[in-house]
C-alpha cells in the first residue's frame, strides 16, 4: 500500500467502469444476507463483515454520489479514504471473485464482477497489497509473477524433456495448437507441464509452447490492474497470431482460464482468433474423439472443483468425462459440481501473505467435505487450488493427499505405438 | 379542505406522479448507461440472453438447491408478505375501485373477511422480516437506516388499512385519511430506496442470468 490514497481517483475509475450491470448489481441489493452463508469467509469466521453484500459499499456509495438523486444535488456522502482502507481487506484478502454468493442472492447480484471492478478503483487510488500488486508488476517485467522468464522456460522444459523422456516443443514451426503455462507448475508442481505433453503426444495433437506467449496466469487482472491485463493478455494472443495456431490451451489454473476463456476478447477489443480450452476440457474432446485411453485408476479420491472452470467457467461436466470408465473409486463431495466451495486461494488472495491464516481456516470446510466422503485423496485441476491447498495442508496439519488430474490421468494414459 | 380531502386529492396525486416519473428516472438512469460489448465466443448450444434472463428471473424464484435449508425462513416468510401484500392490494374492492377510478381497470374481488386475515398475516410477517433483521448478526450488521425506513413505509400502510377498516380509535374519516397518506409515503419513497428493487429485481437477475449462460453456467 502507498502512503497517500487518492480517492478522487477511485471515484473517477468507479464511475468509468459502472456501466449498466455494475450499476444494476449495485443497487439492486435488499440486505437479506444470505450471501454469508454462501461465502467461505463468513463461514470460517463467523464475522459478518465478510458478508459479500458488505463488498458492494465502496462501489454503490461511489456510484450514488455520482448518479443518485442526492449526488445529483450534492448532498451524497462522497467514498473516503477511510473506506477504501477498511475495505481494502474485504476486496482482496477476502473475496476470491468465486462466485458462489451470487448462486444464493435471490436478487442474483454478481459480487465477483463487483470485486473485480473494486479492485481496479482501489489500484487507481494506490491501495491493495503489495506482494499481490509485485506479482503483478512481476509479470509484466519478467514475463512471470514467479520470475519464469522465457530463458528460464526454455531451461527448465528442457531439462523436463530430458528428465522425463517426453518431447516438449519450444516454438515449434506450422503447430496447431499453442500450450501456455501457469509458473505455479512449472516451479512447484513441473508433472503436470510433463503429464500435459505427454498426454498431447500421445493423442497425436500437433502442439507447441511459446517462448513469447507462456504465462497463462493474469496477476494484472487479479491485482486490478487493467494496464497490465492487457500486457500479459496480449503476450499470449500475439504469439499465437505470429504461430498461427487454431487453439489456445490453459492448463490447470482457474482464473487463467476464466481470463482467456471469458475476458481476453473484451480485454483486446476485438475477437480472438482461436478458440480456447482449459486442459480438461481438451483431454475431454480427446477423448470424445477417440485419441486417449486410460488404465484404469482404482484409488479412491473426490475431487475439487476450481471455481472458474466450473462455476464461473461452465466446465464442470468435462473432469468428470475424464473420470467416467476410468476411476470407479470416485467419490463426489456435498456440495459439488457448481456450487463446490472454494479452496479459499482464488482470485490472487493465494499471493497475499497475510491472508494465509484465514485462509488455512477456510481450508477446514474443504477436509470437511473430503472426511464426509470417506477418501483421504483430494484431486483438482487447477494448480492455484493446489498451492493453496497444499500450504493449508501444513498449516493446519491435514494428513490427506493431494492430487493433480492431468497427473493422474498421464499416469494412467494407454501408450500406442 | 378537511384532512381526507388532502389525502385523496393533492397528497396522493402528488405521489402517484412522484411514483412514476421518479421509477422512470431510476430505471432509464441505469438503462442508459448501456452495457459494453462482449467479444468472447459464447459456449455452444446455451440459450441467448433474452431467454437466459427470463429462465433467471423464474429460477431464481425458488432457492438453488444447496441453500434451500439455509434460506427457508427468507423463503417462505419472504413469499408469504409479498403474496400478502399482493392480495390486499389488488384484491380487496375499496382498492381495485380507487385503482378504477385511476385508469379505468378493474377486476374481480375477494371478500372483505379474506382480505382482513391475508392483511394480519402480511403483518405478522413483516413483523417477523423485523424481527430477523434486528436479531440474525448478518442482517443487522449489513442494515442502514434505508432499510428500517423501507420496512417501515411497507408496514405502515398495512397497519393504517387494517386500523380503518376496524374503526379503531378514530373517525372513520381521519383513520382512512391516515392510511391514504401512508400510502403516499410509500409511493414517494419507493423509487428512491432499496423498495425499488420491485423493479430491479427483474434487470439485476435477467443480467445474471445472460451473463452466466453465455459461460454454460
Amino acid at each position: 500500500m502507498t502512503d497517500t490514497i487518492n480517492v478522487q481517483a477511485a471515484a473517477d475509475k468507479f464511475l468509468a467502469l459502472v456501466g449498466r450491470p455494475l450499476a444494476t448489481w449495485a443497487e439492486a441489493c435488499v440486505h437479506c444476507g444470505l450471501c454469508a452463508e454462501a461465502c467461505h469467509f463468513y463461514q470460517a469466521t463467523k464475522d459478518p463483515k465478510y458478508t459479500p453484500a458488505w463488498k458492494i459499499l465502496p462501489i454503490a456509495k461511489a456510484h450514488k454520489a455520482r448518479t443518485g438523486f442526492l449526488g445529483m444535488l450534492g448532498l451524497a456522502p462522497k467514498i473516503t479514504a477511510d473506506d477504501l482502507k477498511l475495505w481494502e481487506e474485504l476486496i482482496f484478502d477476502t473475496c476470491n471473485m468465486c462466485g458462489r454468493c451470487t448462486l444464493v442472492c435471490p436478487m442474483g447480484i454478481d459480487i465477483a464482477s463487483i470485486t473485480a471492478a473494486t479492485r481496479q478503483a482501489m489500484n487507481a487510488a494506490g491501495i491493495g497489497p503489495a506482494d499481490l500488486f509485485a506479482a503483478a508488476e512481476n509479470a509484466r517485467d519478467r514475463g512471470s509473477p514467479l520470475g519464469l522468464t522465457s530463458e528460464k522456460l526454455a531451461d527448465r522444459l528442457e531439462w523436463l524433456a530430458d528428465d522425463n523422456e517426453v518431447d516438449l516443443p519450444l516454438d515449434r514451426q506450422g503447430a496447431e495448437v499453442l500450450l501456455t503455462v501457469s509458473s505455479i507448475e512449472m516451479m512447484k508442481y513441473p508433472d503436470s507441464i510433463v503429464s500435459m505433453g505427454k498426454l498431447l503426444n500421445a493423442a497425436g495433437v500437433n502442439w507447441t509452447f511459446s517462448s513469447t506467449g507462456y504465462e497463462a496466469t493474469n496477476f494484472g487482472y487479479l491485482a486490478g490492474k487493467a494496464d497490465i491485463a492487457k500486457t500479459l493478455t496480449l503476450r499470449i494472443v500475439e504469439a499465437a497470431e505470429q504461430m498461427g495456431v487454431k487453439t489456445v490451451i490453459i492448463p490447470e489454473c482457474g482464473h487463467a482460464y476464466g481470463v482467456m476463456r471469458w475476458q481476453a476478447a473484451n480485454v483486446i477489443g476485438r475477437p480472438l482468433p482461436f478458440e480456447v480450452f482449459h486442459i480438461t476440457e481438451y483431454l475431454a474432446k480427446l477423448k470424445r474423439e477417440g485419441k486417449l485411453e486410460f488404465k484404469p485408476y482404482d484409488k479412491a479420491f473426490t475431487y475439487h472443483d476450481p471455481c472458474q472452470i466450473s462455476r464461473r467457467g461452465g466446465a464442470a461436466g468435462d473432469a468428470r468425462y475424464l473420470l467416467e470408465g476410468f476411476a470407479p473409486n470416485f467419490k463426489e463431495m456435498t456440495p459439488t459440481e457448481n456450487a463446490n466451495w472454494c479452496c479459499g486461494g482464488g482470485g490472487g488472495v493465494q499471493a497475499i501473505a497475510r491472508s494465509a491464516p484465514i485462509r488455512f481456516e477456510v481450508f477446514k470446510i474443504k477436509t470437511k467435505q473430503v472426511e464426509q466422503t470417506g477418501t483421504t485423496t483430494l484431486m483438482s485441476s487447477c494448480a492455484n487450488c493446489r498451492l493453496t491447498m497444499d500450504e493449508a495442508k501444513t498449516g493446519i496439519g491435514w494428513g490427506g493427499e493431494l492430487a493433480s488430474i492431468v497427473e493422474v490421468l498421464a499416469e494412467h494414459l494407454v501408450e500406442k505405438d | 379542505m378537511d384532512l381526507l380531502d388532502f389525502a385523496r386529492g393533492p397528497a396522493i396525486n402528488v405521489a402517484m406522479v412522484v411514483l412514476v416519473f421518479g421509477t422512470l428516472w431510476r430505471l432509464l438512469a441505469i438503462l442508459f448507461l448501456g452495457k459494453p460489448a462482449d467479444r468472447t465466443v459464447p459456449r455452444l448450444g446455451t440459450p441467448g440472453p433474452v431467454g437466459a434472463a427470463l429462465r433467471e428471473i423464474f429460477r431464481r424464484m425458488v432457492p438453488h438447491p444447496t441453500f434451500a435449508f439455509a434460506e427457508r425462513f427468507s423463503f417462505f416468510n419472504g413469499w408469504v408478505f409479498h403474496i400478502g401484500l399482493a392480495i390486499v392490494v389488488f384484491g380487496f374492492r375499496p382498492h381495485v375501485l380507487f385503482i378504477k377510478n385511476l385508469t379505468g381497470l378493474s377486476w374481480p374481488t375477494l371478500p372483505s373477511g379474506v382480505v382482513y386475515v391475508v392483511g394480519a398475516i402480511t403483518l405478522v410477517s413483516l413483523v417477523a422480516a423485523l424481527v430477523r433483521r434486528l436479531t440474525n448478526p448478518v442482517q443487522r450488521f449489513i442494515s442502514g437506516v434505508g432499510d428500517y425506513f423501507a420496512w417501515f413505509v411497507t408496514v405502515f400502510p398495512v397497519i393504517t388499512g387494517l386500523v380503518a377498516v376496524g374503526h379503531v380509535g378514530a373517525r372513520y374519516e381521519t383513520l382512512l385519511a391516515i392510511h391514504i397518506l401512508s400510502v403516499a409515503l410509500l409511493f414517494v419513497w419507493l423509487p428512491f430506496g432499496k423498495l425499488f428493487h420491485a423493479f430491479l429485481v427483474f434487470v439485476s437477475r435477467g443480467t445474471t442470468g445472460a451473463f452466466l449462460a453465455r459461460r454454460g453456467v
